[in-house]
């Protein structure tokens, strides 16, 4: 692949990375969450299927298809049928969009400051774009803090996890497989079992309001 | 003998499918009790082969035991027996004929297993993220309101705080991977001066602790700990705070030595220092108020976690082989902690310590261990804890960190008089309200005596074991900054 080539197409799933984070802090819907976590699990696949193909090896495009199956499409539907079974809940964050639109800038921006160092690890396209990595991660943990639904909370640990899996595949091309597999057994055995948890908890509380969950002080 | 490291794992994994697929109740209430055993001797078999013949590997060095990583498993195998065979009468009232019980509690012996035998950093964080997976239900078994929302914080929490780890792994990874010789095996990273940017490692350094600090609960990254170790069943509480932390601990050691080769001692130092400061302020704080049982022992863990973080915080010979004794005493006497703060909650019908009174008087047969297992906690002689919190104070003072010893001092003792002040009036305080009708006096022990007696003496014989000097040696030898 030519290298201008392989630049565009970087830049681009990363700006698709980047724009679905941005869109999750905005637009609070449930089912518009999911469908903007499978379409960031779809941009990281085409990601990693191009360094996979810039590189020319086979098993970081293994890996690619690997993360499409889960992170673009089983993780959205395992979130999807647990999200109908309680009913479409609209999750009213802590904050108003405007806020959180401002607070995602200055993520960025320190994003952009924590990866200075991380520079070094190399040149071209994939070290330029490592910043979007941390972006994601930070994403993550806003989602997290301010989501007070059980699947609010769950798509910003995803979030999360796809940041690191960006970082980790801009900076190094992806871990050993062994560790790979293994992460992503981890985090989809994470997913199942929040998912059990949240049945669990609507049955015993009736919602999945978080705020709900004030018993232990202390 | 190399193969050994592939026994504890196997004979682990084996159980649980047995358990799971033949639901048998007879091994469902020994599965924890055979897979603990399995561990325990394997980790003795393998620590002695390694002082005598140095480091085993097995499976093309996937799998690697020094002095360091043996000894781990021996407390892995030491507090998980005491916690299964102490936790059996627990065990039968909470899992009833179920086998999801045992089949978790033998996974989690091996995942920690796994986690401190494996010789890639990147195994060792799936281990350990495993061992969320694998207690996430068992925190959770009781399906009350209170157990599900402290298994729910604790596996959003305990998951997203490895996760910021791995991003740390990750990034140790890109630089060696820049430094020309790509690799996650702490030996290699450890002795080989590989060329890696400093400036690299120290933003991947300090994820990585600030990840597993969280799943060591070290504050200020601990609020998930005293929620999940107070509504797991006690058996569990006894494995998640006697050892699952010292595991997670381990992790922060073996990352310590690659980042002193790179960074010098000082960066982590006060990184350690400062969080161990913190979590016995924050521990004596809260234990001070404390109401329930369960939760003054849970943040007791936080007290020790952080009297061992600070002692890794000094280094050397003398800290860092007292604060492996440490780890191993504070196993055996939180456990048994446990398992009789479980029996006596159980016997009373509440964790509520100010309803709990004169147990002295009404059940000596729980009272009397369990006070000897919090004058073992509180760190008196004759137990071995005195003597590594000693050690650790004198080490810090050797290393001219006197100002903080002082203060470290300082809080031992608030911490002391705060569980002190709990468990007299638990032991020997009056009811406020005489009961009316005067019960018969309860001499039993309410479940197996022999491991918290066993736990209970090792814990004060352990210092006057002369090989045990030799152990730790090697441990501090293993963890030794190479510049």
């Amino acid at each position: 692949m030519a290298d201008s080539l392989f630049s565009q197409l970087v830049g681009l799933s990363a700006g698709a990375l980047l724009l679905s984070a941005v869109f999750l802090v905005w637009r609070r819907t449930q089912s518009g969450s999911i469908r903007l976590l499978s379409l960031q699990g779809v941009a990281l696949a085409t990601l990693v299927a191009l360094i996979g193909v810039h590189r020319a090896n086979f098993e970081t495009f293994a890996v690619a298809l690997l993360v499409l199956l889960l992170k673009g499409v089983l993780l959205p539907v395992l979130l999807t049928r647990s999200a109908l079974r309680q009913g479409e809940e609209r999750n009213t964050p802590f904050m108003n969009p405007t806020a959180a639109l401002f607070l995602v800038a200055l993520l960025a921006v320190l994003a952009y400051v924590v990866s200075r160092p991380l520079a070094i690890l190399g040149s071209g396209p994939t070290t330029q774009v490592i910043p979007v990595g941390m972006t994601l991660v930070l994403i993550g943990f806003l989602l997290l803090a301010t989501g007070r639904h059980a699947i609010a909370q769950l798509v910003g640990f995803l979030v999360l996890d796809n940041g690191i899996a960006t970082v980790a595949f801009l900076t190094a091309g992806g871990v050993p497989l062994v560790v790979e597999l293994g992460v992503l057994i981890d985090v989809l055995l994470v997913v199942l079992i929040l998912r059990v948890l949240t049945g669990r908890i609507r049955d015993v509380y009736g919602a999945t309001d978080l705020d709900d969950l004030t018993e232990l002080r202390g | 003998m190399r193969y050994l490291l592939l026994l504890s794992l196997t004979v682990c994994l084996l159980l649980a499918m047995a358990t799971a697929t033949l639901r048998e109740p007879i091994l469902n209430r020994f599965a924890g009790i055979v897979a603990a055993t399995v561990v325990l001797i394997c980790g003795v078999a393998i620590l002695l082969s390694v002082l005598a013949n140095g480091p085993l590997t097995v499976a093309g060095g996937a799998l690697r035991a020094d002095a360091l990583s043996a000894f781990m498993l021996t407390v892995v195998g030491s507090v998980g027996l005491n916690s299964t065979w102490g936790g059996l009468a627990e065990t039968k009232s909470v899992s009833g004929e179920s086998w999801v019980y045992p089949t978790l509690v033998v996974l989690f012996l091996a995942t920690m297993s796994l986690a401190v035998l494996a010789d890639n950093l990147g195994v060792m964080w799936v281990a350990i993220e495993a061992t969320t997976v694998t207690t996430a239900f068992l925190v959770g078994y009781q399906n009350t309101r209170r157990s599900l929302e402290a298994a729910w914080k604790y596996v959003v929490i305990g998951s997203v705080g490895v996760a910021i780890a791995f991003l740390g792994i990750v990034l140790i990874y890109a630089a060696t991977l820049a430094a020309g010789s790509p690799t996650l095996s702490w030996a290699i990273l450890h002795v080989s001066h590989l060329a890696l940017d400093p400036a690299v490692i120290k933003v991947a350094v300090a994820l990585t602790i600030l990840g597993f600090a969280t799943k060591a609960g070290l504050a200020p990254m601990h609020s998930w700990l005293p929620d999940a170790h107070s509504q797991a069943p006690a058996p569990v509480s006894g494995l998640m705070s006697g050892v699952l932390l010292s595991v997670a601990f381990y992790a922060i050691l073996r990352i310590q030595a690659i980042a002193g080769s790179v960074l010098g001692v000082g960066f982590l130092r006060w990184l350690l220092v400062g969080a161990g400061i913190l979590s016995l302020l924050i521990s004596a704080s809260l234990i001070w108020a404390q109401k329930d049982l369960k939760r003054m022992l849970a943040y007791s863990s936080i007290e020790h976690m952080g009297i061992v973080a600070i002692a890794a915080g000094i280094g050397g010979r003398l800290a860092i082989a007292a604060a492996m004794l440490h780890v191993l005493v504070h196993g055996l006497a939180k456990s048994s902690g446990f398992i009789l703060a479980g029996r006596i909650t159980n016997a009373d019908g509440t964790t509520e310590m100010g309803a709990l009174r004169s147990l002295h008087v009404r059940r000596p047969g729980l009272a009397n261990p369990f006070l000897a297992a919090m004058v073992a906690l509180v760190g008196l002689p004759p137990f071995a804890l005195f003597f590594t919190e000693v050690a650790i104070v004198l080490a810090g003072f050797q290393a001219g960190l006197g100002w903080v010893m002082i203060l470290l001092a300082l809080l031992l003792l608030l911490n002391f008089a705060g569980l002190i002040r709990h468990t007299a009036s638990m032991v020997f305080g009056r009811a406020e309200i005489e009961p009316e009708i005067v019960q018969p006096i309860d001499h039993s022990w309410h479940g197996p005596r022999i491991p918290i007696f066993l736990a209970l003496t090792v814990a004060i014989a352990l210092p006057f074991i002369s090989r045990l000097g030799h152990v730790l040696s090697q441990i501090a030898d293993v963890l030794k900054v190479i510049r």
